[in-house]
């Protein structure tokens, strides 16, 4: 298998067959024509494998808004009961606005309605603002914070995992999977308020508590990127390690390939799907840091305003945060497995 | 090369897997004996004592009410080892049952089945804990039903992944053909061949039911019983000493050193369980 693909690295298709890892286990190595073939068979299975993923991401955004109006529903306590009990008039009038005081299954459709229009209807607890605009006002800070954190632990990951994985078994790998399981180990809450203590106010290097200039932004980066880097590096280790023991890696140092050069253009590509795959759960990882790391570092995010929505019982406020958290995963999912197909043609013809 | 393997994973030749066994037994014990370990009693003020540093008195020093924290931290140890061990066990009977019906079954039943486990899996925990924890109540029951509710996912995967395995097996293929019944096929031949992993799965399932536990106590949504005699949880520890960080950063260490500690030790104990149970995921 090693020497056919030898002979076609020229060709692209078998470059990116190059690239899944434990090739030996999938059939590869077909010809060029038959390539071509299996290309043209994939457009067609290419749109259904869409529609039915899109179908399935429809599924379970529905099965969780029902989930969550289900719960909302069912828990105790109401949005309006307050330490200082309001007269049950207010009450009977508040809810009469909010439409709660119709059978619950006029409730749902209400809701669900709201929800195809795009609505996610009035938050009771800021009453100047609906929970689409405070949604729309959130969500940049958050997903910029998501994003800035994914590109932390990957910037940091990958040297770990490289230098873990090339110095297989001695001092270094042992101090990088030392450092891997310490960052998997530490909660958010801790790593931030460590990071807040030591860095802002014992050093004063940076300030903690603001969010306006990137400056503001490297703690909350480090503590969110933290355990993603963790996992990440774990696992590009793994990879790494069953890379550097395949026969094509042995091929390019036979034929005298520079080490640099077996490590960058042969070892490094492989590391492409391992990394896809975790994507969906890393977004999932993200999403959740989040909470903790907004109400840290008081950043005003869709996450703190998540959390303070619990806390007030703001129902359409936590069903429409939860609905843009759970489309946003089903987004990041449905965007990976794309650009499997894209990264590698076999996955396409399944 | 397979005997150097083999003497890292015991206690003598790993100081790592020494310290972490020990650590995790003295969280247990602390759990367990709170109330005979402590040097002071659970719901002790001292006004004249408010706010010290570690001393001899009090080793971790106290907090706002004049309350030893030592003492706080020791009973903290039985809300975090119950929620972990609590929702570990709950989840572990659960998800293996469900996925070793899944996993028996087969067909479209098993289709079905792990349809549904992948739209759980797909959520952000934290995201349902907080939502049925709002259901079943802040407070440890309620908590252990919540997590339970989630974690269980994970051993359903993995025991009908497990399951699928072991019907291949030729001499679970042999009993079969012996006429072996259902019960006894998955009783005697397959759940034997699946505790290992279920077992690290299980090793792994006790930390972080304990994060997610601190994790909402600390943001405020987790047991909201701050003045319980029964413990604290470190989370809520943490929170008191989050409040007070910048004067007194004492507070928060050490229920934040807690926490960490335990979930670090269990992760270690898990890996090593994982290399030891499965030689060939090294």
């Amino acid at each position: 298998m090693a020497a056919s693909m030898g002979v076609n690295t020229s060709r692209l298709w078998s470059q990116s067959a190059i690239m899944a890892p434990r090739a030996g286990s999938l059939s590869v190595g077909k010809g060029l024509s038959e390539s071509h073939h299996v290309k043209k068979i994939s457009r067609g299975k290419m749109i259904s494998f869409l529609l039915r993923r899109l179908f399935h991401g429809a599924l379970v955004l529905w099965v969780v808004a029902s989930l969550t109006f289900i719960l909302l529903r069912l828990a105790p306590g109401g949005p309006f009961e307050r330490e200082r009990k309001l007269p049950p008039e207010v009450i009977a009038n508040l809810e009469a606005k909010y439409h709660l005081d119709e059978p619950p299954l006029a409730q749902y459709l209400r809701y669900l309605s709201g929800i195809l229009r795009g609505d996610f209807g009035p938050s009771y607890k800021y009453l100047d603002r609906g929970v689409n605009e405070i949604i729309a006002d959130t969500l940049p800070t958050s997903a910029l914070l998501g994003l800035l954190a994914l590109g932390f632990a990957l910037a940091l990951a990958l040297p770990l995992g490289l230098l873990a994985a090339y110095f297989r078994d001695s001092w270094i790998d042992r101090l990088c999977v030392f450092i891997s399981t310490l960052g998997i180990s530490v909660p958010h809450f801790i790593l931030g308020a460590l990071l807040i203590w030591g860095v802002a106010l014992q050093l004063g290097w940076l300030q903690a508590g603001r969010w306006d200039d990137w400056t503001s932004a490297v703690l909350p980066m480090a503590t969110l990127g933290a355990a993603p880097a963790a996992y990440l590096a774990a696992l590009l280790r793994s990879t790494l390690i069953e890379t550097f023991g395949e026969d094509f890696i042995r091929t390019a140092r036979a034929k005298g390939v520079k080490e640099s050069a077996v490590v960058l253009r042969h070892a490094l590509r492989h590391l492409l799907i391992p990394v896809l795959t975790v994507m969906g759960p890393l977004t999932a990882a993200l999403l959740t840091g989040s909470f903790v790391v907004e109400y840290v570092f008081a950043i005003p995010g869709m996450g703190r305003f998540f959390i303070t929505a619990v806390t007030d019982r703001d129902y359409p406020l936590i069903m429409g945060v939860t609905l843009v958290y759970t489309t946003l995963l089903v987004g990041a999912n449905l965007f990976v497995d794309l650009l499997y197909g894209l990264v590698d043609p076999r996955i396409r013809t399944e | 090369m397979s005997t150097r393997l083999d003497n890292r994973n015991t206690v003598q030749h790993d100081p790592w897997l020494a310290l972490s066994l020990g650590f995790v037994l003295m969280v247990t014990l602390s759990a367990a004996l709170a109330p005979w370990f402590s040097p002071y009693s659970a719901g002790g003020l001292e006004e004249k004592r408010i706010l010290e540093t570690p001393s001899y008195a009090h080793w971790m020093g106290t907090d706002g009410l004049g309350r030893d924290l030592l003492t706080r931290v020791l009973y903290g140890a039985r809300v975090s080892m119950t929620v972990g061990v609590g929702t570990a066990l709950i989840a572990l009977v659960i998800g293996t049952i469900y996925g070793l019906v899944s996993g028996f079954r087969g067909g479209a039943i098993d289709q079905l089945m792990m349809r549904l486990v992948d739209i759980f899996y797909g959520l952000p925990d934290m995201l349902i804990f907080i939502l049925l924890s709002l259901v079943f109540g802040r407070n440890i029951g309620g908590l252990l039903i919540a997590l339970g509710m989630v974690s269980w996912v994970r051993f359903a995967r993995i025991a009908r992944g497990q399951v699928l395995q072991a019907k291949e097996f030729l001499f679970v293929e042999g009993a079969r053909a012996m006429g072996a019944s259902r019960r006894r096929l998955v009783l005697r031949h397959i759940l034997p061949n699946i505790t290992g992993p279920i077992i690290v799965t299980l090793t792994f399932s006790i930390p972080s039911a304990i994060l997610a536990e601190s994790t909402l106590s600390f943001i405020g949504i987790g047991i909201n019983d701050p003045y319980s005699s029964w413990g604290t949880s470190w989370g809520t520890l943490a929170q008191d000493g989050w409040r007070a960080m910048r004067t007194y950063p004492h507070i928060l260490f050490f229920p934040a050193a807690a926490i960490f500690l335990t979930i670090l030790a269990f992760n270690f104990l898990g890996n090593h369980l994982r290399d030891w149970l499965d030689p060939k995921g090294r």
